[in-house]
């Protein structure tokens, strides 16, 4: 029955050509437009680290003095160099590792590369187990070397092509800022976006090439890169002893208890720190886990969500195009449909034979939308932006431009069938 | 042109009626929106810097050995560059407008007061003035002897000695009028710190933040006379004719390299180039914006060319038989127009709402400003036009309708 409403339909529609071509062009266009926005939109707001994501925190702690105190504000969401270490140095969660951004100055062996600047992470070393980062050649440092802030560095698989030509370079001495590093590990690929873990660099798209112990960092006098807030007589930034935030750090808690004591430690902590004098503020402690930190960062762009409203609402006036021409062409047809209701045929039949119509209408739109969001994605990637390079279509996304079509489109086409059925045989036979 | 008869036949036809209504309705709303939107961006994108755009280079080199004498390393640097052919100003600064990257200080009038009065950015750096071509409307220049070094103020900020810090600083009309509405700002105080006070002894007529994202806050800078040592992070600025920009570009950047070999350029651009990228997701959201807007009224004329013409093939029948009444062919046409334009009517007039709500929407989630009554008419007059091109064929088709149609069967 199905197959042979299919053919009515292409009859049907071959028929009219002009206005088919109008309904699928209208569908295609807000398919196309919706499609492409909301898969930007799914990209940039994606979980980075999927199956990891919600056991990893951000703790903040509010370390400024009572200058410009408001109850109930949002603590900073970077630490201080000693709460970093006080934190690190507790251990009370699974994993935790203190980091932060840095840009270094490298000199290529050879001479036919000009020493260049590369952004860099000083870390300590459970941040390559805890976010499970992939390693090519080699492997990371341990606890060990962070004590003995040893001379070891691990470089993105990007750096290592453009050094050592991809060829395993674990073991081979890098010159950095005039230092000797001993290569110890080669990442694979690994990118996560956004770049969750320090958002002061660079929200999608940062390309750190170096790696290194956040000790050896210190002891080197390697340049911070990020943002600094500072209260009080502030002082030089990212010092070990200024009261100014410029390190992020993170913690692994692989269950919800351990977060609640996790999050009752940093209070303890923090009451502890104020009757040392350090700390002046009431205790003011957030325990946010990574997907909530970026929606409290507001990571994804406002011009982004803009942007998928304005489609969705292109698409609903393709929609309400839709109905109408559908409407017309549907009511076009009451002597056909007369004729079939005298015939015999039931109301339910020439609703479902007039909904696989718009079907077939919508699968066409679909097909002619998910090129234009090819099309509108090339665009968007050819756009000056950090996260232009990301905007690709994936499986998932794929499968809903169809059934999102489809569906948009059968929708659209209730209203026409039902008023399309509701034709008298008699009167549309007898004015024949 | 008799309106009864149409708003009759209309209510015979009340689903496909209501339908275009409300396309036209809901294009209206988001063309109205989308024309604000671009309004926004296209003012934003104007913003004022305060300097001389088309005659700025500015370069940022990055030494690979941190040299011994960074102050001694940016006397030579600052020398070698005036010496290149071409060069009329240079400076160096902590940062440029619309550069991004800044500095920023809390700004308290009385050192006691609990909350900040307001955020403002500050530039460091000596022989600022002449080099961005600022323009001074009261008071004095930063002198020679303002000047401190960077490193001897940290130090005299920890140890709370007052004599080695800044003492002056220079800040813009805007900063001026939002700090002291109506009063003359020169010789009165700010409070970067709660121990020094810095005496305000020019005012500038403009001067661009680096990170001016709010249109409202953009001028809220100050000029602070630190001197800096050579770094990573320092700017050397160039001022020159803008014909020499390219060449005088090349020739600096030979100098310096000269200067030190082993060094690192990081930034070489014009100003041009700065105000370009800061702005570029403004003009890439401008101009998708048009592309909507051209979109949504094509789909739109085509949905009421495609119900028009729909109509008239109905209604050809009806259309024989008022000719052969005597109706003439313009009778006909102005039918169909006027049946548009009371379609387009209602629509418009149900979009404005729409508009207004959905400007509200943005306003809370997106921190834009209420939608001014002059865009309305913009919308209005668009969907009209559009409305009358649209119905402009199937209308003359209806007209052509020959009276003779009336007297055939089917």
């Amino acid at each position: 029955m199905l197959a042979y409403y299919f053919e009515l339909a292409l009859r049907s529609l071959r028929r009219n050509k002009a206005l088919t071509a109008l309904m699928v062009l209208a569908i295609a266009l807000g398919i196309g437009a919706s499609m492409t926005t909301l898969t930007v939109l799914h990209v940039l707001s994606g979980d980075p680290l999927p199956g990891r994501s919600n056991t990893l925190y951000a703790p903040q702690l509010d370390p400024r003095d009572m200058t410009g105190y408001r109850p109930r504000a949002e603590p900073l969401d970077q630490v201080t160099w000693i709460d970093g270490m006080n934190l690190l140095q507790a251990k009370r969660a699974d994993r935790q590792a203190l980091m932060t951004g840095g840009s270094v100055a490298i000199q290529p062996a050879q001479s036919a590369l000009d020493p260049f600047y590369q952004t860099a992470r000083y870390t300590t070393a459970d941040f390559f187990p805890m976010f499970g980062v992939p390693f090519r050649y080699g492997h990371a440092w341990g606890a060990s070397e962070d004590a003995a802030s040893a001379a070891v560095v691990v470089i993105s698989s990007k750096l290592n092509d453009k050094l050592f030509g991809g060829r395993d370079s674990t073991g081979r001495i890098m010159r950095l800022e005039n230092h000797a590093l001993r290569i110890i590990g080669v990442l694979g690929d690994w990118r996560p976006n956004p770049h969750f873990y320090d958002l002061n660099v660079k929200n999608y798209g940062a390309d750190e090439g170096v790696y290194l112990p956040l000790s050896t960092s210190q002891d080197l006098h390697l340049a911070h890169l990020g943002g600094a807030d500072c209260w009080g007589n502030g002082g030089n930034d990212a010092t070990h002893t200024a009261p100014c935030v410029w390190l992020q750090f993170w913690v692994q808690l692989d269950t919800p208890a351990k977060a609640a004591a996790y999050r009752q430690f940093l209070v303890h902590y923090s009451q502890e720190q104020k009757t040392l004098g350090r700390f002046q503020r009431p205790p003011n402690v957030r325990l946010r886990n990574l997907m909530q930190w970026l929606d409290y960062e507001r990571v994804v762009p406002g011009d982004v969500q803009l942007q998928s409203w304005l489609a969705l609402g292109f698409l609903l006036v393709c929609l309400v195009n839709t109905v109408g021409l559908m409407l017309a062409k549907f009511l076009r047809r009451s002597a056909e449909l007369g004729v079939r209701r005298a015939l015999g045929a039931s109301r339910r039949a020439l609703f479902s034979q007039l909904l696989v119509e718009a079907g077939v209408v919508g699968l066409a739109g679909g097909l002619g939308g998910l090129l234009l969001a090819y099309l509108g994605l090339w665009l968007v990637r050819r756009q000056p932006a950090d996260y232009a390079p990301l905007a690709h279509l994936d499986g998932a996304m794929l499968l809903m431009t169809l059934l999102l079509a489809v569906g948009a489109s059968l929708l659209a086409g209730v209203l026409p069938a039902w008023r399309a059925c509701r034709v008298t045989p008699g009167l549309q036979l007898k004015s024949n | 042109m008799d309106i009864l008869p149409i708003l009759s036949t209309l209510r015979r036809h009340k689903l496909t009626a209501w339908l275009l209504i409300l396309e036209i309705a809901l294009t209206c709303a988001i063309v109205c929106n989308a024309v604000f939107l671009i309004g926004q961006r296209l003012q934003r994108m104007d913003m004022p810097s305060g300097v001389a755009e088309h005659e700025l280079l500015q370069i940022q080199v990055a030494d690979v050995t941190t040299p011994a004498n960074p102050y001694a390393r940016m006397a030579e640097d600052i020398a070698t560059l005036r010496q290149v052919p071409g060069v009329i100003s240079v400076a160096s600064s902590n940062q440029v407008p619309f550069g991004n990257s800044s500095s920023n200080g809390n700004i308290r009038l009385d050192p006691a007061q609990p909350q900040r009065t307001l955020s403002a950015t500050t530039y460091f750096g000596e022989n600022l003035s002449n080099t961005l071509g600022t323009r001074l409307i009261a008071g004095r220049d930063l002198q020679p002897d303002d000047f401190v070094d960077v490193e001897a103020a940290m130090k005299a900020l920890g140890t709370g000695d007052a004599k080695g810090l800044p003492h002056v600083t220079l800040i813009t009309q805007t900063l001026a009028r939002r700090l002291w509405p109506g009063q003359n700002p020169l010789g009165r105080l700010i409070y970067l710190t709660p121990t020094v006070g810095l005496r305000v002894v020019g005012v500038l007529d403009s001067l661009a933040r680096p990170n001016a994202y709010d249109i409202n806050t953009a001028q809220y800078t100050m000029v602070v006379p630190l001197r800096m040592g050579a770094s990573k992070d320092q700017s050397y600025l160039i001022r020159t004719r803008p014909q020499d920009r390219a060449h005088v570009l090349a020739a600096a950047l030979a100098a310096l390299k000269k200067v030190d070999s082993a060094r690192v350029v990081t930034t070489k651009r014009s100003f041009d180039d700065v105000r370009r990228k800061f702005f570029q997701d403004d003009r890439a959201m401008a101009g998708m914006l048009v592309w909507v807007i051209v979109a949504l009224l094509i789909v739109t004329a085509l949905g009421i060319v495609g119900l028009a013409s729909f109509w008239v093939a109905q209604r050809r029948r009806t259309i024989g038989v008022r000719r052969a009444l005597g109706a003439t062919r313009a009778n006909i046409l102005h039918y169909f127009q006027t049946e548009n334009f009371l379609l387009a009517t209602l629509g418009i007039a149900l979009g404005m709402v729409l508009a207004y709500a959905i400007n509200l929407f943005l306003m809370t989630h997106y921190e834009l400003p209420r939608l001014p009554a002059i865009y309305f008419p913009v919308g209005a007059i668009a969907l009209w036009l559009i409305g009358q091109l649209a119905v402009l064929g199937p209308a003359l088709r209806a007209a052509a309708v020959p009276p003779v149609v009336a007297t055939r069967s089917v």
